[in-house]
């Protein structure tokens, strides 16, 4: 008996949604949420977008640092990683120039680390929507 | 703008207990509590870690 015959899914077989998990991914990388919203879980896209976007603003608003890529230090480099997590804020902020201050006072650091998180959280957020395409979660 | 330590750790325990919530459960209710838990260990290990520091101060 085939798999869908039974009701069981594998990890193969295409969720009922019928997006791709790779598109899903990729989507969800590049606008927090974006994911969630093609896969129809719109609350949970607004919510992850709302939570997302809002860290990655808090730490620009906080004057945090926004990472750049060959500065040979292998902190910066893991801080670019972070931050790279976040898309298409990241590519935003690159351009229009946003955290790029030296970073003077306390709450700057909270904000270099708002920032990474929010790339990372990002991340967790796209492999989420990933699985959730693909049928290895269920829902 | 400019914010509080404490205010800096609700904002992050709370955005950041959201998105556990959702990524690491599959139903909203374990979802909401599943966040609810993070948001309340982060609060609780914060004041903790905080405490030990002043407690470990030369």
């Amino acid at each position: 008996m085939p798999a869908e015959a039974n009701g069981k899914t594998g990890s193969s077989d295409a969720s009922s949604s019928g997006v791709s998990p790779a598109l899903a991914l990729v989507a969800g990388w590049l606008v927090p949420g974006a994911g969630h919203l093609l896969l129809g879980k719109w609350v949970r896209a607004l919510l992850l977008m709302v939570s997302i976007v809002g860290m990655f603003a808090i730490g620009i608003a906080l004057a945090g640092k926004v990472y750049t890529p060959n500065t040979g230090e292998p902190l910066d480099m893991l801080g670019f990683a972070g931050d790279l997590g976040a898309g298409l804020l990241y590519l935003l902020a690159r351009v229009l120039g946003w955290g790029q201050a030296p970073v003077l006072v306390v709450v700057a650091d909270y904000g270099t680390k708002f920032i990474v998180v929010a790339g990372l959280l990002n991340i967790v957020a796209a492999v989420d929507a990933h699985s959730l395409a693909s049928g290895r979660k269920q829902s | 703008m400019n914010l509080s330590h404490f205010s800096a750790v609700l904002l992050f325990s709370l955005f950041t207990s959201i998105v556990f919530g959702i990524t690491q459960r599959a139903e909203p209710k374990k979802m909401v509590r599943f966040a609810a838990l993070c948001f309340a260990l982060f609060i609780v290990g914060t004041v903790a870690a905080s405490w030990a520091m002043w407690l470990i101060k030369p």
